[in-house]
């Protein structure tokens, strides 16, 4: 299927725009400082002289925990990859200039991974509908190749360039996202288990791709739902019965071929994988902390800040405001609340779509950047992109528009907000925390939106088929 | 060691028995053990301070209950509280030592700096604007000494004339005497102390002593001005003070200045090629997150390396909700140098709505932090030798005391959140929530046969009656048979009556009014 014309042409100027950026404002377009795109779980810095993991950094020389002052909350590796970058300055540069350029290149390779990502499905889609003898019938309508329209989509939307700009480390946890579902689509198992364990390691939330990625493994890509393929086998057979002409001797095999079976082997490669990978995580991370509090601190100080949310500066989601305010006696159940409603939704999301793996890891990312602790614009970005990959199946979404006029408005007014807030004295936090529950209703409208429109076009091609 | 353990005891006997909020110091985000910034023994050393705590007349009262007669007799009863509390400066400073050989000796000191009321006399009009206020003890206290403690054994005032004064005397050719033409000094004294072998440069500062007095004698030391006479007081080498930097309620910056004074040209001009060293202890609470790694130095305004003025630098960070973090430095530089300045950014955190004081918008103190020049003392020694002088003050003047300076208390103003909020945010979060949970679960569990019923129904049926429809619902409930489509019905059937219950209501308050 032809991509989109000029792709490679739009890609290059998404990465120039962003070099552009770059190099031509030298001094800080403070968006670093927002607190939409730098979390203190990602912030690389809060301000233009100084970041959080150059705090955490210069504690790790003076030979103290970079964990002491409840400042650095990240992975002790990332301290020990890009700790180097954050202090090298360049004269006549922007500071962090290594750092950006780097994350530059990994918002390119993440988006090359999506665009393979995307040729996968629509191959995968393309075999489906010949399986089904439905192509005919699709191929009327147009049909846009998803990979290129996801990945042009990822670089350039504007949360993902102020995402790179702002230097938080959320490119990196993107990368690791992108980079489990990738290996899971082409069944590459080492890949996978390498993304999805470095993934769950730099944030913890990725860890419910797992179910998305060992249905990947086991069952293959986004199909129609098996119950389809059934009912074109029992057909083949009962024509096969009938006639006994030799155009139907191949229909079985296909048939055969399309009907999706459990592997078994591929799973426990992917297992295996995971082990190697997690002791390979935990062996740097205690090399890296041994002299300084050791692995137990570190998961205390980083999955442990996570999960009880104890940092409650403000950010583009509903905790911080509803930690400050709620009362300490029901502290903890609200937090149980909170991850409840995420790991809740797995199960039946997972049991309705397990035909469709791709679009389950999608709508998990959505739902788990809506709850979790310090959402940042990074998150949206990526689940943004990978709704792009589904344009296809979601062409007639209802409420699109107002999405996407409600992302437009919320992204404008949320920095307003917080200016009146902070800088002029003149607001007041709650109309800033308008802006979060906005946004947190529109993240639930898209989701819901898109697991309906998902399932109506499964309902679509039942009725298509059956006919 | 039981320190930690028994600090809220001790926190909690002072707090009761000075009527002072010292019980705030109990939980250990206020309180901390310094390092080497005291010089002292250094893991039994407990620092904590209460920048919002105003010392005031509740407190003065249970520390002079302490003493054998209270206010009610000797020199503690000249204490006249609104005196006092008009001053400048007062400090109370309590010393518990408890030893072998001596037993519990309890030492108190009350600091206190007034400024004496300006008398007009016209018959000096001219001289009146540039002489000094002349005072006395009952132009200042409102009441004369008159008589002494019984339990005590000795009960004196001492008068000092200070160093550069004695200077300025001896330059104009009066050396020690007590009345004179630039001052009257009365009554006389029974005793003087002079220096000896003051530090070079220096001249011998002069203690007279007073000490017979009793209630048919009242003692009205007094001092009378007769010619305008200027002299410096003696400072510390560098001026300390702190303050804050940067605007809005995000991030600011704490920058600590010392500027070089008139004590330490004179040094300078002593002694060539030296280099003063200067401790620094700060301890900020957790809320103030400060960034140690934007530490900058500045002498004479041009930015230095830090390793270049910084000698020792020990940083123990703050823990959220734990303990406070500090900050102990140990800087070195040329005499000659005029201001040192030291930057620190900080970021503001924000609390949870229990931890903030009741005034909150007014916002946050960051204590004083504490500024030494191990290098330059405050110690005298005197001719007579030491049974001879017999006085704790005298003798505690001549140990080595450190000069010591205290920057100003910061205030920080921090974000407060919506203090009346707590129940409309819990509802509107888990609102949003119920939405979320409802509707996906709603989504999830549609089946295929249920959508296209509901296609099929909407269809069909062209117009909805509704009073038939609700009579064969109601009877096919009763007869228990179970309805083929009473979703879709229902629906349509619960927007008819809602339509019809707006429109009575409607119609009903027209009709009413």
């Amino acid at each position: 299927m032809a991509g989109i014309r000029g792709y490679w042409n739009l890609a290059a100027a998404a990465i120039a725009f962003r070099l552009l950026l770059l190099l031509c404002f030298p001094k800080d377009l403070h968006l670093g400082s927002r607190p939409e795109v730098a979390t203190p779980l990602t912030s690389l810095r809060r301000r233009m002289k100084h970041n959080l993991l150059a705090e955490g950094y210069w504690l790790k020389q003076a030979s103290m925990s970079p964990y002491s002052g409840s400042m650095y909350h990240g992975s002790p590796l990332l301290l020990s990859f890009l700790g180097q970058l954050t202090i090298r300055r360049v004269e006549g540069r922007p500071p962090h200039f290594y750092c950006s350029l780097m994350f530059v290149v990994v918002d390119f390779i993440t988006a090359v991974l999506i665009r393979a990502t995307g040729q996968k499905l629509l191959l995968s889609r393309h075999k489906s509908f010949q399986v089904l003898n439905l192509s005919k019938l699709v191929e009327a309508s147009g049909i846009v190749n998803p990979g290129d329209f996801a990945s042009l989509v990822y670089l350039w939307n504007p949360l993902t360039i102020v995402t790179c700009m702002g230097s938080s480390t959320s490119p990196i946890d993107n990368l690791m996202v992108v980079m489990a579902i990738y290996g899971a689509c082409s069944r590459i198992a080492p890949l996978a288990a390498f993304g999805w364990v470095f993934a769950t390691h730099l944030s913890l939330y990725p860890i419910i791709l797992i179910v998305p990625v060992i249905l990947l493994l086991g069952y293959g890509l986004d199909a129609p739902p098996s119950k389809l393929f059934l009912h074109k086998t029992s057909d083949a057979s009962s024509s096969c019965a009938l006639n006994q002409s030799p155009d139907n001797s191949e229909a079985p095999k296909l048939t055969d071929n399309a009907i999706h079976t459990f592997s078994w082997v591929q799973v426990l490669h992917f297992v295996l994988w995971v082990f190697i990978w997690l002791c390979f995580v935990l062996l740097l991370s205690s090399i890296s902390l041994k002299d300084v509090g050791g692995l137990s601190e570190m998961f205390r100080k980083t999955y442990g800040f996570i999960l009880t949310v104890e940092d409650l500066s403000p950010n583009i989601g509903v905790l911080w405001y509803f930690f400050a305010e709620v009362f300490d006696f029901f502290r903890n159940f609200f937090l149980i609340v909170f991850h409840v409603n995420i790991l809740f939704m797995i199960l039946p999301l997972a049991i309705r779509l397990k035909h469709r793996s791709c679009f389950l890891a999608f709508v998990y990312i959505a739902i788990s950047s809506m709850l979790k602790s310090y959402p940042s614009v990074g998150d949206s970005a990526l689940y943004l992109g990978l709704l792009a990959l589904f344009c296809n199946e979601l062409a007639d979404m209802h409420f699109s528009f107002f999405l996407f006029c409600g992302y437009i408005g919320v992204s404008l007014l949320s920095p307003v907000m917080h200016n009146l807030w902070i800088w002029r004295g003149t607001g007041n936090a709650n109309f800033y925390f308008a802006t979060g529950l906005a946004y947190a209703c529109l993240q639930t409208v898209l989701v819901v939106e898109s697991v309906s429109s998902m399932l109506k076009h499964d309902r679509m091609l039942r009725k298509l088929v059956k006919a | 060691m039981e320190i930690d353990a028994t600090w809220k005891d001790l926190t909690h006997a002072l707090s009761g028995l000075f009527c002072a909020s010292i019980n705030f110091l109990e939980s250990s985000t206020s309180y901390f053990a310094p390092s080497w910034a005291f010089r002292s023994n250094v893991s039994n050393l407990r620092y904590g301070a209460l920048p919002r705590e105003a010392v005031c007349t509740e407190n003065l009262t249970p520390w002079l209950k302490l003493l054998p007669c209270r206010d009610k007799a000797g020199l503690a009863s000249l204490l006249d509280r609104p005196s006092i509390y008009k001053g400048y400066y007062h400090s109370q400073r309590l010393q518990l030592t408890s030893t072998k050989s001596t037993g519990m000796v309890l030492k108190q000191t009350l600091t206190v700096v007034l400024k004496p009321d300006v008398q007009r006399n016209s018959a000096h009009s001219s001289l009146d604007n540039s002489i000094q206020p002349s005072w006395s003890v009952s132009s200042m206290f409102k009441k004369n000494v008159t008589g002494l403690c019984v339990p005590a054994k000795t009960s004196r005032i001492f008068f000092e004339l200070e160093t550069n004064m004695v200077v300025e005397l001896e330059k104009l050719g009066y050396g020690d005497s007590w009345s004179n033409s630039i001052f009257d000094l009365s009554p006389n004294p029974v005793r003087v102390f002079k220096e000896s072998n003051p530090l070079p440069g220096r001249s011998n500062s002069i203690i007279y002593e007073y000490i017979n007095y009793s209630e048919h004698e009242p003692l009205d030391l007094g001092m009378k001005w007769k010619l305008p006479f200027i002299w410096s007081c003696s400072q510390s080498p560098f001026h300390a003070s702190r303050f804050l930097m940067g605007s809005g309620n995000e991030r600011g910056s704490i920058a600590i200045s010392l500027q070089s004074t008139e004590s330490n040209k004179e040094f300078l001009a002593k002694s060539h090629g030296c280099t003063v060293q200067v401790l620094i202890f700060q301890v900020v609470p957790w809320y103030v997150k400060v960034y140690y790694h934007t530490l900058q130095v500045f002498i004479d305004g041009k930015p230095q390396s830090a390793s270049d003025v910084i000698e020792k630098i020990q940083v123990s960070p703050s823990e959220d909700k734990l303990f406070p973090g500090t900050l102990e430095l140990m800087l070195r530089y040329p005499c000659s140098v005029q201001s040192v300045a030291l930057t620190l950014d900080f970021d503001k955190g924000f609390l949870h709505i229990d931890e903030y004081p009741p005034d909150a918008n007014q916002g946050f103190d960051i204590p004083s932090a504490l500024v030494t020049f191990p290098n330059f003392h405050s110690s005298r020694s005197y001719v007579e030798d030491n049974l001879s002088i017999n006085s704790p003050l005298l003798l505690k003047f001549q140990e080595k005391n450190v000069v010591r300076s205290y920057t100003e208390a910061l205030l920080v103003p921090l974000t407060t959140p919506d203090f009346s909020m707590p129940y409309n945010v819990i509802t509107f979060t888990c609102t949003v929530l119920a939405l979320y949970f409802g509707s996906l679960l709603n989504v999830l569990r549609r089946r295929v046969g249920e959508e296209e019923r509901l296609l099929n129904s909407k269809g069909n049926t062209t117009r909805i009656r509704l009073i038939p429809l609700l009579l064969s619902k109601f009877s096919s409930k009763l007869k228990g048979r179970t309805d083929g489509t009473p979703k879709s019905s229902s629906l349509l059937g619960s927007k008819f009556l809602f339509i019809l219950v707006v429109v009575l209501a409607v119609l009903w308050h027209y009709i009413a009014n």
